[in-house]
């Protein structure tokens, strides 16, 4: 018999029942909340008069709507003030943690729960939104799931899935220097489409993955949802180890030792078998771009917008609907394009190693005056880490500010949205229609090639700002 | 708590031949502040449908008095993007029953059979098919029959058989909901969390 995938082992270690021709119920060992795709279900649960079955498993940290800046003053917006205050009624009622606005844990929920060790290996984990898959970094099943299974999650701790099909994603070799996991994201997501995982839980390894540390580990897995995939995943290794080690909801003393040699028997077997496998050279790899509305379009910095006869005819019409409402036209280069907008931040991209990165990029020079730049960190830790890293210091020198945490303007739900026609350099995760506002145009990339944009105006190559 | 019971279906259709159709463009994040699951199908594919002063834009197909019906056909890798389950609601509220493509993104196809909207995935020529035939005549409908796994385009005959497991099929045809189903087996979850390790 062939031996299992890392996403075999837990899968299957967590299968209460199989249903004959029809999905598995799994068992969920921890759900993450938010204020937006909850309200529906903890109001589900209210009408069937139960209660919340392991409310010790679940967090709550409400991210979305909450703004940037002034989040000691009432929240503006009526609607949005609403959701959060719904949020913290429904985790007080059922004995839910939450994190809210203003608690030293707050910020957006897949940067909080790997920085409290709430995400651990060889979990199932779920949230309530499609970048649940953030957590897979750490050779867990984590996946995003609609309001119907959050209220199924609530409610008996289960939710009812078929099982996927396996994927492995090979990188091999040294990236080249300016490259990211971002990049690494971007590349796949251009060579397979945004519908190349459909149907597939994808497991993401070779020498370059392993070299990855666990922040960019989680860049990776939070983009395999723009792949397609159910879920992205890293199987854990010494890395993965060290970094949960200490954290405030990860096993102590005896049990400790328990969880790691539990999570040393994870990774595939070297038998196991693939539905389908892909392998790619980092080498192969330069800093990407998105020039489109879904981040399957994305070309290397230094390239061009693909040409019409290049595109399959039948996606003729999408593909100029798209490039009509970018602005742009088959063929252009993308160097040199005027930006008007950068934010760094987002699930994708707004932990500590991110805002380093950009901070160590801008530093000494200046923000180009044709550009506003938002920069956001992921959660109130990394704001205080950023603080005491004294990286606040270089972006204010540089012409930048610091915003307060949450996902700002990576889907716009709060008061940061870019106006339309406006081109906005953004490390989150999707450049769709509208997404960062009604006529927004988002260009993705790494928080390097951000910097690039934000001190030079324009698109630049990050390799040539040093 | 049941859901609407869906068995099979006769009607015209409304097309939508664009591929990759997100979820932030059947319903927008703007729009899910709300606290409760009505109300979305008044905002699907807003940005689409709508100018900014909030009049219909002419040349979205949904203000296009020539196209009606429960049956939305749509390019390839339908519903990607967000988890979120407002766009099944938003669909659902406009009044579709059967959403029909040559791929649907996974949390989508799962939310919408959870809100008794069926997915119906076709070939690529029996969707192009489809976007040819209601080009010419505009009136074409679509027969679904979930018993039988089949859709059949009345205007040319033609018929394929569709995917779904037969438990949710089930669900469909009965208008259960999963809920119920993972309530009843309770004492099975609680026997299952006794046997496995915790750290």
């Amino acid at each position: 018999m062939a031996g299992k995938t890392l996403f075999d082992k837990i899968w299957d270690a967590h299968v209460v029942k199989s249903i004959e021709d029809g999905p598995n119920v799994l068992y969920i060992d921890r759900q993450f909340v938010h204020e937006v795709t909850s309200p529906q279900a903890f109001a589900g649960v209210k009408e069937r008069g139960i209660q919340v079955f392991r409310p010790n498993q679940t967090f709550a940290t409400p991210d979305h709507n909450i703004p940037t800046k002034d989040q000691h003053l009432p929240i503006q917006e009526e609607l949005s003030r609403m959701q959060v205050a719904t949020l913290a009624k429904n985790c007080e009622d059922f004995g839910v943690t939450q994190f809210g606005l203003g608690h030293p844990y707050n910020g957006i929920v897949h940067v909080v729960g790997p920085e409290l060790g709430i995400t651990q290996p060889g979990m199932t984990i779920v949230c309530g939104d499609s970048h649940t898959s953030t957590h897979g970094a750490f050779g867990a099943i984590a996946f995003g799931i609609g309001t119907s299974e959050v209220e199924m999650c609530l409610s008996t701790q289960c939710i009812m899935q078929p099982k996927p099909k396996k994927m492995r994603i090979n990188v091999e070799g040294t990236l080249k220097p300016g490259v990211t996991s971002k990049d690494i994201a971007l590349y796949i997501i251009a060579k397979l489409t945004t519908g190349g995982g459909t149907g597939y839980f994808v497991e993401f390894a070779g020498s370059t993955i392993r070299s990855l540390s666990m922040e960019a580990r989680m860049t990776l897995c939070n983009m395999s949802i723009e792949l397609g995939a159910r879920g992205g995943m890293i199987a854990p290794d010494e890395v993965t180890i060290e970094y949960v080690k200490g954290r405030e909801y990860a096993p102590k003393g005896e049990a400790w030792n328990k969880a790691v040699a539990y999570w040393r028997s994870l990774p595939t077997d070297t038998d196991a078998v693939f539905d389908k496998e892909y392998t790619y050279k980092a080498e192969e790899i330069d800093p990407m771009i998105t020039y489109g509305t879904n981040p399957g379009m994305g070309v290397a910095i230094t390239g061009n917008i693909p040409s019409l006869d290049s595109i399959d005819k039948a996606s003729h019409k999408t593909y100029l609907k798209s490039l009509e409402y970018m602005g742009f036209a088959p063929g252009e280069k993308m160097i040199g394009k005027k930006v008007d907008y950068v934010f760094v931040g987002s699930c994708t991209n707004g932990r500590i190693e991110d805002l380093r990165m950009f901070a160590d990029a801008i530093k000494g020079k200046k923000k180009a005056s044709n550009v506003i730049a938002w920069i956001v960190p992921g959660s109130r830790q990394v704001e205080k880490q950023a603080k005491e890293e004294g990286l606040i210091e270089i972006l204010e020198a540089a012409g930048f500010e610091l915003r307060q945490p949450g996902c700002s303007a990576c889907l716009a739900m709060n008061d940061d949205k870019i106006p339309a026609g406006m081109v906005a350099v953004a490390t989150s995760n999707r450049n769709f229609e509208g997404r960062q506002g009604p006529g927004a145009r988002t260009l993705l990339a790494s928080p390097l090639t951000a910097a690039a944009a934000a001190i030079s105006g324009v698109i630049t190559d990050p390799r040539s700002i040093n | 708590m049941p859901i609407e019971k869906f068995v099979t279906l006769e009607s015209t259709y409304i097309p939508l031949p664009i591929e990759n159709v997100d979820t932030d463009q059947i319903i927008p994040a703007r729009f899910l502040k709300a606290t409760t699951k009505e109300g979305f199908g008044k905002n699907l594919f807003c940005d689409w449908r709508y100018e900014k002063d909030g009049s219909p834009k002419k040349d979205f197909v949904l203000n296009d008095p020539t196209y009606s019906g429960e049956i939305l056909v749509a390019g390839k890798n339908f519903g990607s993007g967000s988890s979120r389950e407002h766009a099944a609601w938003a669909i659902a509220g406009y009044g579709f029953k059967v959403v029909v493509s040559s791929y649907f993104a996974d949390i989508f196809r799962n939310n919408s059979l959870n809100n008794g909207v069926l997915p119906v995935v076709v070939s690529e020529p029996f969707l192009n098919k489809l976007f040819e035939c209601v080009e010419k005549d505009p009136k074409t409908k679509l027969k679904v029959d979930l018993e039988k796994q089949s859709i059949t385009n009345l205007a040319t005959g033609d018929t394929e058989s569709f995917e779904i497991n037969s438990y949710k099929k089930n669900c469909l045809l009965n208008g259960y909901d999963d809920i119920d189903f993972l309530l009843s087996i309770k004492p099975e979850i609680e026997a299952y969390e006794k046997q496995t390790v915790k750290f």
